[in-house]
């Protein structure tokens, strides 16, 4: 007697999750502790991973919390630990040019809205996961390296690129 | 019963309870699991004491109980009664956080570790994905600890750990990568990234993947158990805590019970990553040659290992107890630990029944792994002088990354060789 688990309270974990998300990274921008603020991001990154569990993705999820939080942003942290800390404290954090950001802000808010209302029918909703849950990671790799075979390669070579262009940069002679 | 307790003791469920979604199991595995790992810490506190001690040519703890026994309860004692001191001047919300962001990330580690077939919490097809993630989430809670003591010591200790965990995990994901590969050598030529699914492989392919395509295998483990040393930040490469130069790196500030955390952590840490090895190379919960010693004489014969594990055990205490001082002073001492030996001749015996034995034998094999790894975490931090970090960082990145990636590629060629030879063939013919 085999049982297929279900999915549990899914609205209350979207919600959950992306609500954190948001809050968290409205924190990241508001903490005059750059410190804090690095923290705070990683809180949203690991909201946004939750969510691609939701989204049946579990490889991407893994991805994100191995590349993004424990790779990048113990980096980010590495750099700012060293940063002096207390003159940027001081430093205003915001310019007060408040009409342009509003302006702005009003801007890409109307078209987000009009794109979700009017554009329903040239951006169709995805349908339900055509790929079986628990092959998510052979179905990445087996599209990778056909379908999207050339994107995958210049995304490596614009990787290579940004290596080599750290080498060449940090070392003062080569 | 109601149906919640039954539904999981059925015969014929082969699965985790994660995956058989049953929450009330689910939640008995957690619990066990914690409760486990953290007497395993305190066994272990006691033992590393204990082996150094004697690997030195001292005694080591003699004084509370008999050969110091409960000297870890002592010591436990002590840190929860201790003052938990805040410095001036630190950041307090990320000093008190820190701690326990380590555990969480250690302790989640846990839910995906597979002690049997169905003894596991749960079982997540990106298993191993999500063991190395979470793992490395450990990282943030040394640095935030480092940073937010505002103290130098720390601060340097957490840059060391930061940079050495970075450099090594680069190096260890490239070994676990190669033993994947090793996954997709069957029929459909489709790997896993499962635990349960990865140990299920080498039973199909009736070899530990330690002795796969030898030396790729054992060249894989050699840089993953290398790598692990320092991820957990142990001795021989342990930089962040020297206490020789940063007095105790970058919990120097933590004084109490948020000092135990962290010891806990880094503990229930080392069990963690030896766990992850064992998983990969060395057959998880799988008995010594389950392909060429089949049948159920020598499935009875190994079967009874638990058991004699305990008597052997009950056997060395007996034989203490009758070696302790003959002196008055010591007879509580004596009858405690006869009595000890006494509990340790019971769980043998217990193990001995037939229903108890068929379902604790995976389990055994496991942590009979894990003891083994431990035991050698000790033994090279009583063997190996500390490194200096610049050799670490070259070791790191110059001798075990080259290696890494040697050996990924060579496995991915010796695994396709047929395929290759067939393509040769072909260039040849046309």
């Amino acid at each position: 007697m085999q049982q297929v688990a279900q999915p549990v309270a899914t609205t209350f974990f979207f919600y959950m999750l992306s609500g954190l998300a948001i809050l968290s990274g409205v924190l990241v921008i508001t903490r005059k502790n750059a410190v804090h603020s690095a923290l705070a991001l990683i809180l949203t990154l690991l909201c946004v991973a939750g969510l691609y569990l939701m989204l049946y993705a579990p490889f991407v999820a893994g991805v994100q919390i191995i590349l993004y939080v424990g790779g990048i942003m113990v980096l980010f942290l590495f750099v700012i630990m060293l940063v002096n800390l207390e003159r940027a404290q001081k430093e205003k954090q915001f310019n007060q040019q408040w009409l342009p950001g509003i302006l702005a802000a009003l801007g890409l808010g109307t078209l987000f809205v009009l794109i979700f209302v009017k554009g329903k029918s040239s951006f169709p909703l995805p349908a339900a996961p055509s790929i079986a849950e628990g092959s998510n990671t052979q179905a990445v790799g087996q599209l990778l390296y056909s379908n999207y075979m050339f994107p995958f390669e210049i995304a490596s070579l614009l990787l290579l690129v940004a290596i080599i262009g750290a080498v060449v940069m940090a070392k003062k002679r080569i | 019963m109601p149906n919640w307790i039954t539904s999981y003791l059925d015969k014929n469920v082969h699965v985790t309870p994660g995956v058989y979604g049953s929450p009330f199991w689910a939640l008995v595995y957690i619990l066990v699991v914690f409760a486990g790992v953290s007497l395993a810490v305190v066994c272990m506190n006691w033992l590393e004491r204990k082996i150094l001690a004697h690997m030195q040519v001292r005694l080591g703890p003699m004084r509370v109980g008999p050969h110091g026994l409960l000297q870890p309860i002592a010591d436990a004692l002590k840190l929860i009664l201790k003052e938990d001191i805040v410095p001036e001047g630190a950041d307090s919300f990320v000093f008190l956080l820190a701690p326990i962001i380590i555990l969480l990330a250690v302790f989640s580690v846990y839910c995906v570790i597979p002690f049997g077939p169905t003894h596991a919490i749960t079982d997540m097809n990106i298993g191993i994905l999500f063991m190395l993630g979470v793992s490395s989430l450990g990282v943030l809670g040394i640095v935030m600890a480092g940073w937010a003591s505002n103290s130098h010591y720390p601060l340097i200790g957490a840059l060391r750990s930061s940079a050495q965990m970075v450099s090594y995990e680069i190096a260890m994901g490239l070994a676990v990568v190669s033993a994947v590969l090793m996954t997709s050598l069957n029929a459909e030529g489709t790997g896993t990234l499962s635990m349960i699914g990865i140990v299920q492989a080498q039973y199909a392919q009736h070899t530990w993947f330690v002795f796969k395509f030898f030396p790729l295998g054992l060249i894989a483990f050699f840089i993953f158990a290398v790598a692990m040393v320092a991820e957990t930040n142990r001795a021989p490469f342990d930089l962040p805590e020297a206490e020789s130069e940063l007095t105790a790196g970058f919990h120097t500030e933590y004084s109490g019970l948020r000092w135990s955390l962290f010891m806990l952590g880094e503990y229930a840490a080392m069990i963690a990553v030896s766990s992850i090895a064992i998983t990969l190379w060395l057959g998880g919960w799988m008995r010594p040659f389950p392909n060429a010693l089949s049948g159920p004489t020598w499935d009875l014969a190994f079967s009874l290992f638990p058991a004699l594990t305990f008597f052997g055990l009950a056997a060395m205490t007996f034989y203490s107890t009758m070696r302790m001082p003959k002196h008055a002073f010591f007879r509580v001492q004596t009858i405690g630990l006869g009595a000890f030996g006494a509990v340790f001749a019971l769980i043998g015996l217990i193990l001995l029944v037939p229903a108890v034995r068929d379902r604790v034998q995976d389990v055994y094999w496991f942590i009979a792994k894990i003891a083994v790894f431990l035991y050698l975490y000790i033994w090279y931090r009583g063997t190996f002088p500390r490194y200096r970090f610049d050799q670490l960082m070259k070791v790191g990145w110059k001798v075990l990354l080259p290696m890494g990636i040697g050996v990924l590629m060579l496995t991915g060629i010796v695994g396709l060789r047929t395929e290759i030879w067939d393509f040769l063939q072909r260039l040849v013919h046309v």
